[in-house]
């Protein structure tokens, strides 16, 4: 089969704020439901300065670690666990989204933001991952920022894209550089 | 040497000095082939502390990064695919037609898959609050629009043709006339999120944003191409862009 040359990307900008978030976008269960947690943290820059126009996406799996494929995350109707998601940052650089624990090691989470000229992927794994084999290929001292840590309302994971807690971030074996 | 002006001069730099940036990369280029955007690229200012600085760590696709989400029917209103239609009254402007089709990195068509597309309207202003730029806001044209890919893998928005716009990335800076896009594939790892330009535009060689392409081949797949097949007589003009994610990592089960 014939390998295409992917597309480029370019920077979500600064505009994306009346097209891309949507009604509970960040909400995959209702706020307040029974066993939702919240996934939550700030987008840092260089500086460690919160990064307001940023956008996570999450997709993850369901309690029992199954892959979700239901329509509806784009109108939620409050019950279907679709298992994606948005969250934008606020002027304080803070997302939230309020889900459900995955009964698999990690969230996926794909980084969009003004000033970042194509999308990152990183995985926020859940506290008690850390023997997971994935994380034993990464630099002991950069492990810790894959890992959430625990809080009274769920997991906190701040996403740094530059500095000295840089945060992780993925390719995949097809991408190209 | 790239010489960068940091802190409150960077909206100084002149366009004369960005462009000599651009081609100092240009020049440095090795030849070798670039698919994406270097994200460490300092004519585009906003870069300079939002790019990540170590090389991306190589991870083999697991559970739901080799699946996508599922949108449908109930997620998208097929009259969300033309932006024309939006308020009471037609929107200023050419209006156009963009449609192309969206493949994966092996040739096989995205079928069902949620496409979003923003865009400034005619004058070059964006709806959203932060612009600033005192060009005129359109009643009749908000600038977002969404659709599903067809069973070969189309999309198709109607649209107006957004206008050149102002920024402040340096002295005098304005970005190509763009549609923003984002597309989804089979699974996570196709996640894509661009611009898609209008053919022979006198912008692009100033533009950071699109020279962060490096590779001219590669930034040449961001131009549509004007389709005259696509254009209408007396109602509007056509535009074909088609968009290649990465390759899947998953075997797809259904036949192309």
């Amino acid at each position: 089969m014939t390998e295409l040359d992917p597309t480029a990307g370019q920077t979500v900008g600064p505009f994306f704020g009346y097209a891309l978030p949507f009604p509970d976008d960040e909400h995959l269960v209702p706020p307040g439901s029974a066993g939702s947690v919240r996934l939550h943290g700030r987008v840092l820059d260089g500086d460690g300065a919160p990064v307001p126009d940023a956008i996570l996406e999450l997709w993850q799996a369901d309690a029992e670690g199954n892959v979700v494929q239901e329509p509806g995350s784009l109108r939620r109707d409050g019950h279907t666990f679709t298992g994606w998601g948005r969250a934008s940052t606020d002027r304080t650089g803070h997302y939230s989204f309020t889900t459900i624990v995955p009964g698999t090691s990690f969230f996926a989470l794909t980084v969009l933001a003004r000033g970042l000229l194509n999308r990152l992927f990183t995985r926020a794994y859940l506290p008690d991952a850390a023997g997971d084999p994935f994380l034993a290929t990464v630099d002991t001292d950069r492990r810790s920022t894959l890992l959430t840590t625990g809080d009274e309302t769920g997991f906190v994971f701040d996403v740094h894209l530059q500095g000295d807690r840089e945060t992780v971030f993925l390719s995949y074996p097809r991408h190209k550089r | 040497m790239v010489r960068v002006t940091l802190g409150s001069d960077a909206a100084e730099a002149t366009q004369a000095a960005i462009s000599e940036e651009i081609g100092a990369i240009a020049q440095a280029w090795d030849g070798v082939p670039e698919t994406q955007p270097r994200l460490d690229y300092p004519p585009y200012r906003s870069s300079l502390l939002r790019h990540p600085t170590k090389a991306p760590h190589q991870a083999d696709p697991e559970g739901v990064e080799l699946w996508a989400p599922v949108f449908g029917e109930r997620d998208v209103d097929p009259l969300e695919a033309d932006l024309t239609i939006q308020h009471r009254g037609d929107p200023l402007g050419e209006r156009i037609v963009v449609t192309g089709r969206v493949l994966d990195g092996d040739g096989r068509p995205v079928r069902g898959q949620l496409v979003e597309v923003w865009q400034a309207n005619a004058a070059g202003r964006y709806i959203h609050q932060r612009d600033q730029h005192p060009a005129p806001l359109d009643p009749n044209f908000t600038g977002s629009g969404r659709c599903l890919t067809d069973a070969v893998g189309v999309y198709r928005f109607t649209t107006i043709k957004p206008g050149p716009y102002p920024w402040r990335n340096h002295r005098n800076a304005w970005r190509p006339a763009h549609i923003h896009f984002s597309l989804f594939g089979t699974e996570l790892t196709q996640r894509l999120v661009t611009q898609m330009y209008f053919p022979g535009d006198p912008l692009f060689a100033l533009d950071p944003i699109l020279q962060s392409v490096v590779d001219p081949t590669a930034r040449e797949r961001l131009v549509a191409t004007y389709d005259h097949d696509l254009t209408k007589p007396e109602l509007l003009m056509g535009y074909r862009w088609d968009v290649v994610l990465t390759g899947p990592h998953r075997t797809p089960m259904e036949d192309v």
